[in-house]
């Protein structure tokens, strides 16, 4: 095997947080594929600029996505790289593993891959770094008899993805990890083969925490929160209070919607006025809890800056209930893609459709009503549609009111 | 030897079957948890059972080798079990709490960091870089290594005022949606691509190269069956060269990195919010990215004397005001800081309301 000289990677070895060169390295001491990645990746430190050719189009048999082709410009100086595809495998819910599990992803990898990983990708998937086109059905062989699918890639479902729920929090109202499991069972079709615009991501927190960063980086945010009241522990509270916290200045003060009081005895909330944030919850959670109906709030469009900025997702539904099997749910979806389907050109987010198409158009084709929930404060211009049927039912309106005596606004 | 049967369309691998025997039993059934040290916590469950967790940094590219490693030690003290968070971070599950002090002192000798958990700075989420994409301005990796060098005491002892989330995308595609991190560097080109004609009318489709552009840059240039980018209007993102690649953007000399602050993600006490553009440029600097480094490191240290408890970065700065960010860093403002995109009518201040 070539050995590369490498001064520059190898000054990212120094120092104490945990080395990717050293991880390069060590899968380049028995591995070709890994071994010219090293290599190849000091030639990108030395002259400041990558190499990698934009993905080609390989997969396997009756997949379109889940691979994700890519090539070196750099192949005959590096012909460990000159193919070097991504295999993306579908985590488990919650990216809960067994050793034995982790093994068997490796024992695989090392024979047919770089043995190189990323655990796990920005979207969720498990990331296997670099294989050859002829290596791909094997991989896929390998992996499928033994329960592991591909997740998704290019304009389809990419790999739903969810926070810890209810496996390890207290937070969750809902069950994170079997609906992220229940939705993508359900939805195989639209994660392995590609019939979108583009991509569309769904993520799913179980509380306003969003440890899966839901509200920031799916197309199809989902955030757990509930209806009843925050139920207090004054014990607990008291127990807070004497290992030195300051329920004035850390808990009330801070309290976004001032809806809560404190005598130095006991801790009130006026739960009518809580927006369930969760910052009281998550500094006390031995005193707080919430109780009463658990669901989500559906929030949609987020998504990074290409091309037209980037957004955060709105409000689109504020109250679902998420059970098992999650018909409602299922069927929205089904409706929101329908619709993109119908408005969407090639490469244009859902969010970016709504935008052009108009929120209007979006709500009413996926039968949602509009609610003071869904907005932060209404239009501040005057410039807006109105349909017969809008102003019919305003007129209606006022008939009504003349026969009545009395206003209805 | 002959190949197994293929199977498609079964989806993931059951998440029940990886999860330990006390999860199994206390699934949804948690009551509170307590963190112990910044590298462990305690779950206690409403049954009385206790699940100890014990977190450890991963550079996120991790060999089969260290992953094999990885397992060895959840065999040892956690039956196997483990997870890794949505920050790549590694979280072995102890069920048995005379396993707590012998996992992290056998962690701890193999030299794996403990750490991430509460009020400090954890893992970094991050792009590809040039270890593995074609549209990457920097490498990634290497400023998440050479900046959690430095900031590393908040990883594992040091606390702050909240939590700290770094993140890094090695170009405007952000595929690790950075644009909601407490400090995030975003790489950059700065130059106009230059478009190589003769490749262009055979390898891409004139509708949609002039539909990528987000400024209405490009336009036909029908002589030569190719397109031509307008200097004024061009912006760098990049997205054309996306779609399609003789249009190069590369450009050793002039990518770089910016910085933006004060973003975050969830909805305690203030809404989610996008980070800002503070440090429109700094040149690629590998193998260290030296001054990147110290400028996140700078910021930090002004958000950590200045910030009250429980205020996230973006907190502080909404109460003291982006002027006095500004002062206090001693960051210089510049025309890059005001948006002339599409968010000006937003961002201008409209009140003679601020602080000198």
């Amino acid at each position: 095997m070539k050995k590369y000289n490498t001064p520059l990677i190898d000054q990212l070895e120094k120092g104490p947080w945990p080395s990717f060169v050293t991880e390069m390295k060590k899968a380049g001491k028995n591995n070709e594929m890994a071994n010219d990645a090293v290599g190849h990746l000091e030639k990108c430190y030395t002259t400041k600029m990558g190499y990698w050719k934009h993905g080609g189009i390989v997969g396997v048999l009756g997949y379109g996505g889940g691979i994700i082709g890519r090539y070196s410009e750099l192949g005959e100086e590096f012909p460990g790289v000159a193919h070097f595809h991504t295999v993306r495998l579908n985590q488990p819910s919650g990216f809960f593993y067994t050793s034995k599990a982790l093994r068997e992803i490796c024992d695989i990898w090392d024979k047919y891959g770089s043995g190189l990983t990323n655990m796990h990708g920005s979207t969720g998937d498990i990331v296997l770094l670099g294989t050859k086109t002829d290596a791909l059905e094997t991989i896929f062989a390998e992996y499928s008899s033994r329960g592991w699918d591909l997740g998704g890639s290019g304009s389809d479902l990419r790999t739903p993805s969810c926070c810890v729920g209810p496996g390890r929090c207290e937070w969750s109202n809902y069950d994170t990890l079997d609906l992220v499991y229940n939705l993508t069972q359900e939805f195989q079709d639209e994660l392995h083969r590609p019939m979108f615009s583009y991509k569309f991501k769904i993520k799913a927190a179980g509380c306003a925490c969003d440890c899966v960063a839901s509200i920031a980086r799916s197309d199809f945010s989902i955030i757990g929160t509930w209806k009843g009241d925050i139920l207090i522990d004054q014990k607990e509270v008291q127990n807070y209070a004497k290992k030195g916290m300051n329920v004035m200045s850390e808990i009330v003060s801070m309290c976004p919607t001032q809806c809560m009081s404190y005598d130095g005895k006991e801790l009130k909330i006026d739960n009518a006025e809580c927006s369930r944030c969760m910052h009281c919850i998550s500094k006390m959670t031995k005193a707080l809890k919430p109780s009463g109906e658990r669901g989500a709030t559906i929030c949609m469009g987020s998504k990074a800056p290409i091309v037209v900025g980037s957004l955060l997702s709105w409000v689109i539904i504020p109250f679902i209930k998420l059970e098992p099997p999650y018909t409602e749910l299922k069927e929205l979806l089904r409706k929101i893609w329908d619709w993109w389907d119908d408005n969407g050109k090639p490469r244009e987010r859902i969010g970016e459709v709504i935008e052009v198409k108009g929120m209007r158009s979006f709500l009413e084709a996926i039968g949602v009503p509009p609610l003071p929930q869904q907005i932060k404060e209404p239009r501040k211009d005057p410039f807006m549609f109105y349909t017969e049927a809008d102003i019919a039912a305003y007129k209606a309106k006022e008939a009504e009111e003349k026969k009545t005596g009395k206003y209805r606004f | 030897m002959a190949l197994p049967q293929r199977r498609t369309d079964i989806g993931p691998p059951h998440y029940r079957q990886f999860m330990p025997p006390v999860i199994d039993k206390n699934y949804g059934k948690w009551k509170y948890h307590e963190v112990l040290t910044p590298g462990t916590m305690v779950h206690v469950a409403e049954s009385g059972d206790k699940l100890w967790t014990v977190r450890v940094a991963s550079p996120r590219i991790l060999s089969t080798a260290t992953i094999r490693e990885i397992c060895d030690v959840a065999e040892k003290f956690c039956g196997g079990h483990l997870r890794f968070t949505t920050r790549n971070n590694v979280e072995f599950l102890v069920s048995d709490e005379k396993n707590l002090e012998p996992i992290k002192k056998d962690l701890a000798a193999r030299g794996f960091k403990m750490g991430g958990i509460g009020y400090g700075i954890t893992n970094v989420v991050h792009t590809q870089g040039w270890v593995h994409c074609h549209s990457a301005a920097t490498d990634a990796s290497g400023i998440v290594k050479s900046m959690m060098d430095e900031l590393f005491e908040y990883f594992e002892s040091k606390r702050l005022p909240n939590k700290l989330r770094l993140a890094v995308a090695c170009c405007v595609n952000m595929c690790g949606a950075v644009h909601c991190s407490d400090i995030a560097i975003v790489a950059v080109h700065t130059k106009v691509p230059v478009v190589d004609d003769e490749k262009f009318k055979n390898m891409c489709e004139l509708p949609t190269v002039i539909g990528s552009c987000p400024t209405r840059a490009i336009s036909p240039d029908p002589a030569k069956k190719s397109v031509k980018i307008n200097p004024d209007k061009c912006m760098y993102c990049g997205n054309c060269f996306t779609v399609c690649p003789p249009i190069s953007i590369k450009n050793p000399e002039r990518d770089g990195v910016a910085i933006v602050v004060g973003g975050k993600i969830n909805s305690l006490r203030s809404n989610p919010k996008f980070s800002k553009l503070v440090i429109p440029y700094i040149s690629n600097e590998p193998p260290r990215w030296p001054k990147v480094v110290a400028a996140v490191k700078h910021i930090v240290e002004v958000y950590a004397s200045h910030a009250r408890k429980h205020e996230r970065l973006g907190e502080w700065i909404e109460r003291i005001g982006w002027e006095r960010f500004f002062a206090l860093t001693g960051i210089e403002f510049t025309f890059q800081s005001i948006d002339d995109f599409t968010f000006m009518r937003d961002t201008m201040r409209t009140a003679s309301t601020f602080k000198w």
